[in-house]
């Protein structure tokens, strides 16, 4: 048992310090400020438990610590402590002065810490329950504020219906195969799943492609982006989707790495619509939450395609592109809930034109994660992509790679209006000083995003490498 | 000493020191302004002349690659720079090319100068990189990055339908460059590695060479540009500021013809004799069609970019001939295209800043106004012809009798191209600089100010001197392009 538990130290530090901190919150509520830092301070110390905890399985092999959870969780937790400066503030400044937001994102990243490390169907619809109803109630968390709790309340209902599929998904599996450990799965699918199993495994995809919101599953993503706040979907755009991509990871490579060509061309197919979704329908938004938010999913789909050409290079492809995937979408949301014109947040399109002029920083940091989700080298999102596309042509998926980067020409154009209005375009009168910590945020990722990435990639190449090995794909 | 990397970052100690400029004094004031004016140019002579130190130690006797620099970087790319005989040339032409464009628009910039600067400073050092990569995907970095600057610059500091311009400049570029992309990372993939030198002795499979080559096609065509997707440049170069068009035409455009001789000519033989046909077919469409629409054009920058697609199906022409004579021109003719059109759009640019237009209509008479501005527009519309004794003639007649050794009918035709040439150039000539000067606005034209001589004769000079000693470049190429058309030739039997 104590072996058991050795392996789930980072899991065991923030279940312990999300309900300590509640506790101190119950007592004084007054000292937000506090609890947030020992929220973060939990996190970072929780994330250096993920990188230092002894390899192995806990609990009969319902969690897995490996090279890939200790990698998954890493990127989570940082990406986690990084909500909590950039939301805090900016919900007291809306007077929402509530010491739940840090226990929420402690309880979420426990949640996704679990999804992270989770090695059979049990742990991970725990994973991802507990995951998901943080990020409902983070979702709605601006109360008083009628769009954010639609938001919330519309994130909740379709979650709830995903938790369905995934959940009838997981329990037809169980009946088929016999076991909920992914290992034991793996046995009985060696040579191909079974009709049974199959069905469970299509609506357990159904169910996970909900969750990192890939097309024909995304319809739930711009509304819910739209009106929560800012900060909140700077958090949920990232560490979450991380999360369930690497989750999705292992299920199928470790669970289902004998029916392969089975969900090889589901992925595929799930993919290229993400692509083609979000590059088309992105083109006609106006407010840019929504933009991004398409932007996601056609991300997401080129991720999938990694995850797709189902082998090592593949998953290695799926976690380098994630993880700076999350650093882009932070950094972006973190510089929108920046800005704001006389009191109001900026969202739309229009609302940036001239930015150029008036935050000279925050619209140069905007234009690098913009060129860098429009995969432009040298900037982050083109490693990303480089790493896909080389997996998914290894893979033999050339005519998918080849739709994806013809995706990504059309979806330029939007990243391009966004960049001409802020460089182009007459200013639209003065913005308000922007906050120091989101200012901070934005330009340090951006930072990162270009040119820190090149020599960061050093580093992150060989340890994607070694997580991707520990799915067990050839 | 890595002078290769000297060369290609020093362009950003500039951009480091008008950033530090901008966070210092307010971006506005005229001093601060002044000031970065001098540091780009400054940064730019800098650069030049680590060029020529550069050329001047070049050793013409080997094709090898030379002042290599290579070390790891991440899954299994390296860091490699090095250049040979075809490419030295063109980190001089943009050494050569960038301090005159900062000092063409020292007085025409009025708006957002230290951004204006930046923009192209970043430019140049992601040209050089270009020129000087010799990883596979380091070189694509490069390419690609180039077109941020560069619809930045056409976006901002461009006319009127700029934003048009800017967006068509930059889809077109992209739709190629991706393609691009997808065949860099299939070569990666088959061949293990992504160097430049050893893909040059790597044999692919000739079905595969098919694919890539149409690929690499696709993005070298858009950026030559050859017809049919030749129509982002007329936009371009219309909108662009006049050291826009002076850069595009000068040294992107040269990114294609450059990449048929780095890539697709010793990459893929089978496939670029396969394809030669095609080739030809395409340049001498654009040189006769191009140059027909040039002869119709109202605007004098729309012409001169027309003539840049024929000048450019010359280039197309040289390369698929696949003979020394055709490469050797091709390679001599981008060089003097570089110098003649970007004198050109000077020449254009120098109308402009005094008059704000560009319609042929509204000019006539010039030379009574403007003697010494007649005398070199003059010359580099001759040059723009190709007579002999400028640098003109040595390209055309190079690749003309290069491309006769390939297909007759293709010289054949590709000729009347020289006589079209003179039919559009002489006439914008005699419409802009000759007779009557009817206008009344133009009776207070003033001639050229010092400053711009001193921007026209280092040009001036380069014509000549490329006209009447050729062997200074060709010196210099010989031996690469001796051994690529020998490579090129033994790979496909002739």
């Amino acid at each position: 048992m104590n072996a058991d538990l050795s392996l789930v130290i980072p899991q065991l530090i923030l279940g312990v310090g999300a309900l300590l901190l509640l506790v101190v919150g119950a007592f004084s509520p007054k000292s937000t400020m506090a609890i947030c830092g020992a929220a973060v301070a939990t996190l970072l110390i929780a994330a250096y438990a993920a990188a230092t905890a002894p390899f192995g399985r806990a609990f009969a092999g319902g969690l897995v610590s490996d090279q890939a959870s200790a990698f998954a969780q890493v990127a989570i937790y940082l990406a986690s402590a990084i909500a909590i400066p950039l939301g805090q503030p900016w919900f007291e400044r809306r007077g929402v002065r509530v010491f739940e937001f840090p226990v929420l994102i402690l309880l979420a990243a426990l949640g996704m810490g679990m999804m992270a490390s989770s090695g059979d169907l049990i742990s991970l619809y725990i994973g991802v329950e507990l995951h998901s109803l943080a990020l409902y109630v983070l979702a709605a968390m601006h109360r008083d504020n009628a769009k954010a709790s639609e938001a919330g309340l519309k994130y909740f209902v379709l979650g709830a219906l995903s938790s369905g599929l995934l959940l009838y998904g997981a329990s037809l599996i169980y009946g088929f195969a016999g076991s909920t450990v992914f290992s034991d799965i793996a046995v009985a699918v060696k040579h191909g799943a079974n009709t049974g199993v199959l069905f469970g495994l299509i609506f357990l995809m159904c169910g996970l492609a909900f969750k990192v919101s890939a097309a024909p599953f995304h319809m739930w993503t711009p509304d819910v982006y739209e009106g929560a706040p800012t900060p909140v979907v700077a958090f949920f755009a990232g560490a979450p989707k991380m999360a369930a991509m690497v989750l999705f990871a292992r299920a199928l490579a470790q669970g289902f790495g004998g029916a392969i060509h089975q969900w090889q061309q589901v992925l595929v197919v799930i993919a290229l619509t993400s692509v083609v979704v979000g590059a088309f329908w992105g083109l006609a938004q106006k407010n840019l939450k929504r933009l991004w938010a398409y932007s996601s999913i056609a991300n997401i789909g080129y991720a999938l395609l990694g995850l797709a050409s189902g082998d090592q290079q593949g998953i290695q492809a799926m976690l380098v592109f994630m993880v700076l995937y999350m650093v882009d979408v932070t950094g972006f949301f973190a510089c929108l809930a920046a800005l704001s014109r006389q009191g109001r947040s900026m969202e739309t399109i229009d609302d940036m034109a001239g930015l150029f002029k008036e935050q000279p920083w925050i619209a140069g940091a905007m234009t690098v994660f913009s060129l860098s989700a429009l995969g432009l080298p040298p900037f982050s999102g083109f490693w990303a992509k480089f790493y896909v596309f080389k997996a998914a042509l290894g893979a033999g998926l050339a005519p998918a790679a080849v739709a994806g980067l013809v995706g990504s020409v059309v979806a330029a154009f939007y990243y391009l209006r966004l960049i001409k209005v802020m460089w182009f375009d007459a200013s639209q009168g003065p913005t308000d000083r922007p906050p120091v910590e989101a200012r901070a945020i934005g330009m340090t990722l951006a930072l990162f995003s270009f040119p820190v990435v090149m020599v960061a990639l050093v580093w992150i190449d060989p340890l994607a490498r070694a997580a991707a090995a520990a799915f067990g794909l050839a | 000493m890595p002078i290769l990397s000297l060369i290609t970052y020093a362009p950003l100690v500039g951009v480091a020191a008008i950033l530090a400029l901008r966070l210092t004094g307010r971006a506005d004031d005229p001093k601060t302004v002044g000031a970065a004016k001098w540091i780009a140019l400054i940064t730019t002579l800098a650069t030049l002349a680590l060029s020529v130190l550069l050329v001047a130690q070049f050793d013409p006797n080997t094709s090898a690659f030379q002042f290599v620099e290579d070390s790891a970087w991440f899954a299994s790319l390296h860091y490699r720079m090095g250049v040979d005989g075809v490419s030295v040339l063109f980190v001089l032409l943009t050494a050569f090319l960038m301090p005159i464009c900062i000092a063409a628009s020292w007085r025409s910039i009025e708006t957002r100068v230290l951004e204006y600067l930046i923009a192209f400073l970043v430019l140049e050092t992601l040209v050089i990189g270009v020129f000087c990569a010799l990883d596979l995907v380091l070189f694509y970095v490069f390419f690609e990055f180039g077109l941020v600057p560069m619809f930045l610059i056409i976006g901002i500091w461009g006319g009127k339908r700029r934003v048009y311009a800017a967006f068509k400049f930059f889809l077109y570029t992209l739709l190629g460059s991706v393609l691009m992309l997808a065949a860099i990372l299939a070569m990666i993939n088959i061949s293990g590695t992504s160097s430049i030198p050893e893909l040059m002795t790597y044999h692919f499979d000739p079905a595969v060479q098919t694919w890539l080559w149409l690929a690499f096609f696709a993005s070298f065509a858009v950026k030559m540009p050859m017809w049919p997707v030749h129509t982002w440049l007329p936009d371009a170069h219309v909108e662009a500021p006049t050291a826009g068009s002076v850069f595009l035409a000068g040294i992107l455009l040269k990114l294609g013809g450059y990449g048929f001789m780095r890539f697709s000519l010793p990459m893929f033989p089978q496939a670029s004799h396969l394809f030669t046909p095609l080739v030809f077919a395409l340049s001498v469409i654009a040189i006769v069609y191009t140059s027909l629409v040039a002869f119709r054009q109202v605007d004098i920058k729309k012409l001169i970019a027309y003539s840049s697609v024929a000048h450019m199906g010359f280039v197309t022409m040289g390369i698929f001939s696949g003979n020394l004579q055709g490469e050797q021109g091709a390679l001599f003719q981008m060089l003097s295209h570089g110098v003649i059109s970007g004198a050109l759009f000077l020449c254009v640019g120098v109308v402009y800043d005094r008059m704000h237009t560009r319609e042929i209509a509204f000019y006539g008479g010039l030379v009574a106004r403007m003697p010494v501005y007649a005398a070199v527009f003059m010359l580099f519309t001759m040059g723009n012809v190709g007579l002999p004794g400028t640098s003109g003639f040595v390209g055309e007649i190079l690749t003309m009798v290069g491309t006769y050794g390939a297909s007759t009918w293709t010289a054949l035709i590709a000729a009347t191209g020289v006589i079209l040439s003179a039919v559009y150039a002489l006439s914008l000539y005699r419409r802009v600089i000759f007779g009557e000067l009817t206008n009344p606005k133009l009776a207070g034209v003033a001639d050229l100010d010092w400053r711009e001589a001193a921007i026209f004769i280092p040009l001036i000079a380069g014509t000549l001197i490329l006209g009447v000693y050729p062997n200074s470049v060709f010196n210099l190429t010989q031996t690469s392009v001796d051994h690529l058309v020998t490579v090129y030739r033994t790979a496909v039997g002739g």
